[in-house]
């Protein structure tokens, strides 16, 4: 496992640089977490940005099985992701897991597409964990490739473990979305969730789709605790606890 | 036309003699028209012998000469129930005169055996579906099967020619034009206003010619129903749908009648009707309901039971929900808006199958602007009026599954094939570049960025032609064809209420039915609703199931009206106008409506016909402006929207809107009247037609209605495939949302064909801008604006569905900035 060191705190310019109008703040074991819009966490104190389950090239996956659902999704995320990048200017970008839909998405990575991602990997240092979906990661990628890592105090992992022990980790694998009703109306959306011990990152993928935060997988993992979905808006992120949940 | 052609085989004349009945004029002239080699339209009213027409010229045919000799005589039906049903009627008439003609039938149903069977040893005729004919022209001994077809048979015309599967079947007959090109062709129809567009689908076109037509014959005249519209001594509502007034009176009404059979426009006012009539049902008369959404088990129930004549009446949503034998109906009611007047005379039309007497209707209107509606329809109805619906052509999504159920059949020319799709009347101003941007489509996907060219589903052969790349992918054809796209469903299962402290007990339970899920996600786990006559409580989702619970409650704490499928018809729509501005034509309402039309003379105005009346008046601490487009819900709701995001732009700060069958009401912060009078709001610029530009598309990009049309187009066209119940919902790794689809293809490739096909389908359908153009343009200039100080009376309905209505998905964030807002709020009061 590779530690990562405390790094000075950002400076005032770049909140203004936000895209959302209330920056939400919350801490993991002391630590300061920004979810973003994007589906991306910023960890100003590490200036280290956090992305999970991007599958770049499901679609390709797909086309090969006859069905030609639009070829534009790993440049959608891209795109997205660059854009979180240029507004949040975070020093490191780790990856967690699932970066690619499958041991060959490279084979089917389109030339551009590649030189995207190759670009990206020389501007920032990018650490790819290794996920259920990307055993293996496309050669010529760059960046640097774990299957765990630690952020200060917090353990950076693809698979959430089902005991903690004393770890305190931010996971992905799950794509958590959650629901909440009002006037008759449902409204469901990506959402990162959060307890004291650990935070369930959302899916950052253009094709992913989501498991509701009420599932077994994801509620059994805090236990007896109230946990808080921090769901993406179109305009800003809202908490809700979950009690609070549909 | 000569004596032989239009005179009866002696066994056929002896036939009828034997039952004193005697061969009706269209039926003769149907037969002596395909006896000379023609294609024929017969329009007639239900019960007039029209199914005997479409097959006697075939059964004379066999019974000379042809039989045995492989498929003679084919039958295409838009309702499966009635495949069998008909196959039953027709073998009587065969078995009696001896004539020893094989007929079978074909649907979904058919086991594979039996279809292999019939594909090796054909029946004489064979009485299928449109997704069956589909799926036996893409068959490679397509050829082989329909070398002796004589003659096609079209039923139901009228609604087929109106759908998708209209679409999918002129492109079928355009293949079976080459197949068998000496098949005549008979279309049976109800009374339309206007056949000859009819005559023109059912024969193939040439491109650039004029139209060419079938023979049109026309069956007797029914005689004129008897409607009446419900008088009622209660008051009638100002708004709502769910005529609990009239409950009452409609249970005297079915207590003095032999089978009443009631209609309702939705699922869920079918539950509330039903619920009430049982409320105060003391002489307990065997009253039943009928509805798609229930469990087939019970649906047959009700069906045998209405034959037998054990029922006294049932509720039932929709005529196609229904099966065939009907028993001995003698009164139809009709709940809510008829809508259109041919839906009208269709429902009543099944009713009585005794042509000597009139049917029998009484139609409930809902609210008052719906005893103005009903009127309009009993006017229409008794004058045969007809609405004129539109006919669905040019359907790219349906082409692209055409195409490759052709490539299923054998490798094509692109020429030939775009030469014998532009022979179909759907598709005869397909262009080149629409046809060879579909053919794009299915071999690759069609997109700018050629990535998929390896995955190609269509590969060229060296003599230019196109082949299918694989044959696993003419079983995914096979799996996906049809153009009926499900809302996806959820069972609905009787659960026992866990007590407290103990878990939910969730298997085992009677199935209730099916429910949209939709609908279901729209509601929290507790909820109340009613389903299959009951109220029950939704207590848990497992995967593909809703578990609910029987509970005491009587009041469903959901609504469950969502407005019916159809809008109101342009016909009768503009009638409905015409009768506001004609107090002649008022006469015959009930006065509780003409004193309200008086008021509203009085403190406001009623417009003219042509006009549109838009009134703007304060109330509270808001502002509103209401409008009389009577354009049906869906072009109203597409209007809010647009006029809301005007309104938005020019300060007027509005907060809402709410949109009716009828009128338009939107309420701002700003004074309206003031904003008005002062000019800095000109009405004929908020209404100007520029805002179906960048205003719709701008909407469109997020609407949720929108990603619902995406959705049926990208299943029909192949792009995605439809859920198989087998497949586990939570396996999300193996399907990709349409919704997620849209926004991207939207975002990278806006011009893409199947967005096309799905902005066509919007405007028809759910966004009906088609209807919102033609109001704008019909408006201009007539926009009459009363400035009021106060509501007016003819605003009063739909002022009341404020706060009754479920917004639609677009304001997501402001729903959840306002739950957190209204929890500070909590918070900050219980500090």
């Amino acid at each position: 496992m590779r530690f990562l060191r405390k790094q000075p705190a950002v400076s005032s310019t770049r909140r203004q640089a936000l895209p959302d109008r209330r920056p939400v703040r919350l801490r993991l074991d002391g630590v300061e977490l920004e979810p973003d819009i994007s589906g991306a966490l910023y960890v100003p104190d590490y200036h280290t940005l956090l992305v999970a389950d991007l599958h770049l090239e499901k679609g390709s996956s797909f086309a090969a099985r006859g069905l030609h659902i639009p070829p534009y999704d790993t440049r959608s995320t891209l795109t997205a992701l660059e854009t979180v990048i240029k507004s949040r200017k975070p020093d490191r970008l780790i990856s967690l897991g699932d970066s690619f839909h499958d041991a060959k998405a490279g084979e089917r990575l389109d030339r551009d597409d590649l030189a995207r991602l190759c670009r990206l990997c020389e501007t920032i240092d990018v650490c790819w964990l290794i996920g259920n979906h990307d055993p293996v990661l496309p050669s010529g990628l760059g960046g640097r490739i774990a299957s765990e890592i630690a952020l200060g105090p917090l353990a950076l992992r693809h698979l959430p473990k089902t005991r903690l022990g004393t770890d305190i980790e931010i996971a992905g694998h799950l794509h958590p979305v959650a629901s909440i009703s009002r006037r008759g109306r449902r409204v469901t959306s990506r959402s990162f969730v959060a307890g004291s011990r650990r935070l369930i990152m959302p899916a950052f993928g253009a094709y992913t789709g989501g498991l509701n935060v009420s599932a077994p997988e994801i509620a059994s993992l805090f236990h007896e605790e109230t946990f808080t979905a921090w769901m993406i808006g179109r305009r800003a992120i809202y908490g809700f606890s979950s009690r609070l949940l549909d | 036309m000569s004596q032989s052609h239009s005179s009866l085989p002696q066994s056929f004349a002896r036939w009828f003699k034997e039952r004193g009945w005697r061969p009706r004029e269209h039926q003769l002239a149907v037969f002596s028209s395909v006896g000379t080699g023609q294609s024929v339209l017969l329009v007639a009213p239900t019960g007039g012998g029209k199914t005997l027409a479409g097959f006697l010229p075939s059964l004379v045919e066999l019974s000379t000469s042809a039989k045995g000799q492989g498929l003679h005589t084919l039958y295409v039906s838009p309702l499966k129930a009635l495949a069998v049903d008909i196959a039953r009627n027709l073998e009587k008439p065969v078995a009696e005169m001896g004539l020893g003609i094989a007929i079978e039938t074909r649907t979904g149903d058919t086991p594979p055996h039996k279809r292999r069977r019939q594909r090796s040893n054909p029946p004489d005729i064979l009485i299928s579906t449109p997704e069956q004919l589909a799926l036996m022209i893409a068959d490679p001994h397509a050829h082989v099967l329909f070398r002796h077809l004589r003659v096609v048979v079209l039923d139901e015309l009228h609604a087929l020619v109106a759908s998708k599967r209209g679409a999918l079947l002129s492109l079928g007959l355009a293949r079976l034009a080459r197949l068998a090109p000496h098949a005549r062709r008979i279309g049976l129809s109800a009374t339309v206003a206007r056949p000859d567009m009819l005559q023109a689908w059912l024969v193939p076109q040439h491109p650039g010619h004029t139209l060419a037509h079938a023979q049109l014959v026309t069956g007797p005249a029914g005689l004129v129903p008897e409607i009446t519209i419900l008088k009622s001594v209660e008051r009638v509502p100002w708004s709502g749908h769910s005529a609990r007034y009239s409950i009452g009176e409609i249970y005297d009404a079915i207590g003095k009648s032999r089978l009443a059979l009631i209609f309702v426009n939705t699922r869920s006012q079918a539950e509330v009707i039903f619920q009430e009539l049982w409320r105060v049902n003391d002489q307990t008369l065997p009253i039943a309901l009928h509805h798609g959404s229930l469990d087939v088990a019970q649906r047959r129930k009700v069906e045998a039971a209405m034959a037998a004549g054990r029922l006294k009446a049932v509720v039932a949503t929709s005529t196609l929900d229904l099966g065939v034998d009907w028993g001995d109906v003698d009164l139809v009611i009709n709940i809510g808006a008829p809508k259109g007047s041919s839906r009208l005379i269709q429902r009543i039309g099944r009713s009585n199958h005794r042509l000597d007497e009139p049917s029998r209707a009484m139609l409930v209107p809902s609210n008052r602007f719906e005893v103005l509606e009903c009127e309009v329809a009993r006017m229409a109805v008794n004058e045969g009026a007809q609405d004129s619906e539109r006919m669905t052509v040019k359907k790219l999504d349906v082409l692209a599954q055409h195409i490759l159920g052709m490539a299923v059949h054998s490798p094509f020319k692109p020429d030939a094939l775009y030469d014998e799709i532009r022979s179909s009347f759907a598709y005869r101003e397909l262009t080149r570049e629409e046809f060879d941007r579909t053919v794009e489509f299915v071999a690759t996907g069609g997109y700018t960025l050629k990535t998929y060219e390896r995955y190609a589903k269509l590969k060229p052969t060296a003599d230019g032609r196109l082949r299918l790349a694989h044959p696993r992918l003419a079983q995914a054809y096979r799996l996906n064809v049809g153009t009926i796209v499900e809302d996806e469903m959820l069972k609905v299962r009787l659960v026992k209420s866990p007590r407290a402290g103990k878990p939910l007990v969730s298997y085992g339970g009677r199935l209730l039915g099916e429910v949209e899920e939709w609908f279901i996600n729209s509601m929290s786990i507790g909820d109340t609703f009613i389903f299959a006559g009951e109220v029950v409580k939704l207590e848990a989702v497992e995967e593909l199931t809703a578990l609910v619970s029987r509970t005491r409650s009587t009041e469903p704490a959901v609504p469950s009206y969502y407005g019916g499928k159809f809008p109101l018809s342009t016909y009768l729509a503009r009638r409905v106008r015409e009768m506001l501005a004609d107090p002649d034509k008022q006469r015959q309402l009930p006065a509780q409506v003409r004193e309200w039309l008086g008021l509203q003379r009085y403190a406001s105005v009623l417009p003219a016909a042509d006009e549109m009346l838009v009134e703007t008046f304060p109330r509270g601490n808001r502002h509103y402006l209401v409008c009389y487009p009577f354009e049906g819900r869906l072009a109203h709701q597409t209007l809010g929207m647009l006029l809301t995001r005007r309104l938005e732009r020019w300060g007027a700060q509005p907060m809402g809107f709410v949109a009716s069958e009828y009128a338009l009401g939107i309420w701002t912060v700003r004074d309206l009247n003031l904003l008005i009078s002062s000019g800095r709001l000109s009405l004929a610029r908020l209404f100007d037609q520029d805002m179906l530009g960048d205003d719709l598309d701008a909407w469109l990009a997020e609407s949720m209605l929108m990603k619902r049309t995406f959705r049926t187009c990208a299943i029909v066209a192949g792009l995605i495939e439809r859920r198989s119940t087998a497949k586990e919902k939570t396996s999300r790794q193996m399907t990709v949302s349409s919704d997620l689809i849209y926004d991207v293809l939207r975002s990278h490739e806006p011009n893409h064909i199947l967005l096309r096909a799905a902005w066509d389908d919007a405007a028809e359908g759910l966004i009906d801008a088609r209807r919102l153009a033609e109001l704008l343009a019909r408006i201009r200039g007539k926009i009459l604006h009363r400035a009021l100080d106060r509501i007016s009376p003819l605003s009063v309905p739909v002022m009341l569905e404020i706060g009754r209505e479920p917004v639609y998905g677009e304001a997501n964030d402001a729903l959840l900035e306002e739950t957190a807002r209204s929890l500070i709020n909590e918070a900050a009061g219980s500090a």
